[in-house]
């Protein structure tokens, strides 16, 4: 029986808990009651919802992609468009419920880590629907690569804050940030971007994104009569990917996340954590991690910023484990021939980090039948990656 | 000389412990052996080895630069455990290190390879409680010490809790924050450590953002012992006498 609910000290089967200074381990127990609390308080869910219809643009449209179907010459292809969602990206849907969460708690400061800027475009826009003070760490790498987005959160009256350490990237973004809430945990709420980190993290930020899995469920379900055959979505941290394979768990639907292999998983150069790593302890939680013998955490790379990051969500690490997810990775290089090829097969610019789990597609297209039908997860739009794909494609 | 030896001792003379911490393999495994050496010399009454990490969340600048650059020059938990392998301290030696190290080495080698070495504790800033279970038996076996870490933020209950639990002392953080030198001390420290006294039976050795003579003089009173760490990690930097700094430091730990 596969467990859809972290147990008691926040565990997926062995993965998860809470590995995490003694200073933020009171926060992160009145983080998980007030989070108790409003998962079933009404007024919440009614505020969050009509938000997510007037502001999100929710439901995203789901869109059936028939000149690609038709290119790669098997199943019929279709698109969740998180592309769509105000801000660009899936990850609107997170930052929004938990800066609300914070407001309702009473916290007067958020921070928040990102890798290529879309979750700290979300966060400071969610800030300042709410008016609260936003202040993001980004790796200064990430903020050279997605100079788009740094620019974007100025504007929306965040203050972003480059980070040195490390491989100047997601990471790096995250220690820095856990630094900060260790400092300010009194007054400050940590908006953590993907499903990983401290328990209850992995569950607040999945149980936020698992709106795109229902409304692919009944979007899907009205227009074909039944459900996909398959589901694909990207992994980095894994966001998206737990968010649409959730309402998806318990039926008889395949599910495959993509990761990053940046040059090739055979070479040191890859963001594929659940294709090349071991079980270790990173950013508060248990789950695989991409280290060396001696547990130093190894420096990752993919064109992708927000692939790039040698950790992945313990709900990932437990779906995997349990064989209900497949994990496959797909090299910088097949991403960008997959982006180019969306955009002029569709008219749609999709961002990196979904290119991936697109070239993926293209390989299991062609070789399942006509009667087959895929969704893909179109996570995010990609006009932050515009002059990262300049000079590649 | 154990941990317990140690507090029993201090406590006969009346002084507090100073407890110094050095970054294991900074700036190179031999210099940092030396180091825990004339650090012992100077009277430091306990040895806290770091154990280099490539993501050190509860640590300020200093000792997050002493750390990378250990790492470059080739330090592991391994490297380390054999170097300390190698000597004798007559005083405890306590290794500080994250989680994932721990992992790598494997549970089964670490009662044994930290014996090997003469290490008497263990402090882990990210293992809580509530995810130590795991390993305090196979510690407790090899006569380790799994030492648990309290905040000014943790509440009475969990302060009741990690006295339980702690074994030779209790390392109470002193403020909300990472490690690394400060002017002031938190003007809420003197309440926290009243607090801490009051729930736990065990020893207190208080640390991070502990640099001068005159901070643990005013914190002489409220604890058993003091660390001092970034001071000193910024002290082999700048190629300042160490031996000589940790006497000071010592002196101020003894009553007029």
């Amino acid at each position: 029986m596969l467990a859809t609910e972290p147990d008691k000290r926040g565990y997926f089967g062995a993965f998860g808990g809470r590995f995490v200074p003694e200073t933020l381990m009171h926060a992160l127990d009145e983080l998980e009651s007030a989070y108790r609390e409003i998962r079933s308080d009404a007024a919440f869910a009614k505020r969050l919802s009509e938000l997510q219809r007037d502001y999100v643009g929710r439901p995203t449209p789901i869109y059936q992609a028939a000149r690609l179907t038709e290119r790669l010459g098997g199943a019929t292809l279709w698109l969740k468009r998180e592309d769509l969602a105000h801000t660009g990206a899936h990850k609107i849907n997170n930052a929004l419920g938990q800066v609300l969460l914070a407001k309702q708690m009473g916290k007067q400061r958020i921070i928040a880590e990102t890798g290529a800027g879309q979750h700290g475009v979300a966060t400071a826009t969610a800030c300042a629907l709410v008016g609260l003070k936003c202040q993001v760490y980004m790796g200064s790498e990430d903020c050279r690569r997605q100079r788009m987005n740094v620019l974007r959160m100025g504007l929306l009256g965040a203050e972003v804050i480059p980070v040195e350490s490390g491989s100047k990237t997601l990471k790096d973004a995250i220690n820095e940030a856990i630094r900060d809430w260790v400092t300010n945990v009194r007054t400050t709420h940590y908006v953590i971007g993907s499903v990983v980190g401290p328990h209850p993290y992995p569950l607040i930020v999945r149980d936020f994104q698992s709106v795109i899995g229902r409304e692919t469920r009944e979007q899907i379900t009205a227009r074909i009569g039944r459900l996909p055959d398959v589901v694909v979505a990207c992994v980095g941290g894994g966001s998206n990917a737990i968010g649409i394979f959730h309402a998806f768990l318990n039926d008889a639907v395949k599910l495959i996340g993509v990761e990053a292999a940046g040059d090739g998983v055979d070479t040191p150069r890859h963001a594929a954590t659940l294709a090349g790593g071991r079980v270790g302890v990173l950013h508060g939680a248990k789950s695989y991690v991409l280290q060396d013998a001696d547990g130093q955490v190894t420096e990752t790379h993919s064109v992708s910023a927000g692939l790039d990051y040698p950790g992945v969500g313990p709900e990932h690490s437990y779906l995997r484990d349990a064989g209900r997810v497949e994990y496959v990775s797909v090299t910088d290089r097949e991403a960008l021939a997959a982006l180019k090829l969306m955009c002029e097969y569709e008219g749609i610019i999709p961002a990196l980090e979904p290119s991936h789990a697109f070239a993926h597609v293209c390989k299991i297209a062609p070789q399942l039948g006509r009667d087959k039908v895929i969704v893909l997860n179109l996570c995010g739009r990609g006009d932050k990656d515009l002059e990262i794909v300049q000079g590649l494609v | 000389m154990t941990i317990r030896e140690t507090f029993e001792r201090l406590r006969s003379r009346d002084e507090a412990g100073l407890a110094c911490y050095l970054m294991g393999g900074y700036p190179t495994l031999d210099a940092s052996m030396r180091n825990i050496r004339a650090a012992v010399e100077g009277g430091a009454d306990l040895i806290e080895v770091g154990i280099p990490f490539s993501d050190p969340i509860a640590d300020g600048p200093t000792i997050q630069a002493a750390s990378h650059e250990a790492l470059v020059a080739g330090a592991s938990l391994r490297r380390i455990l054999e170097g300390l392998a190698a000597q004798r301290f007559d005083v405890p030696i306590v290794i500080m290190t994250y989680l994932n190290p721990l992992l790598a080495l494997g549970r089964d080698r670490i009662g044994a390879d930290f014996a090997l070495s003469g290490v008497s504790g263990l402090i882990v800033p990210d293992l809580p409680m509530e995810e130590s279970d795991e390993w305090t038996p196979l510690l407790s076996d090899a006569g380790i010490s799994l030492i648990q870490l309290a905040a000014p933020t943790s509440t009475d209950d969990r302060l009741r809790e990690i006295g339980k639990r702690s074994e030779g002392f209790v390392y109470a953080v002193s403020l909300t924050g990472t490690t690394g030198a400060r002017r002031e001390l938190s003007s809420e420290l003197p309440a926290f450590l009243k607090r801490a006294k009051q729930l736990t039976a065990k020893p207190i050795a208080v640390g991070f953002g502990i640099s001068t003579p005159e901070q643990i003089r005013s914190l002489r009173e409220h604890a058993d012992a003091v660390v001092v760490g970034s001071r000193l990690v910024d002290a082999i930097r700048q190629n300042e006498d160490l031996c000589g700094l940790v006497k000071t430091l010592k002196a101020a730990t003894r009553s007029a």
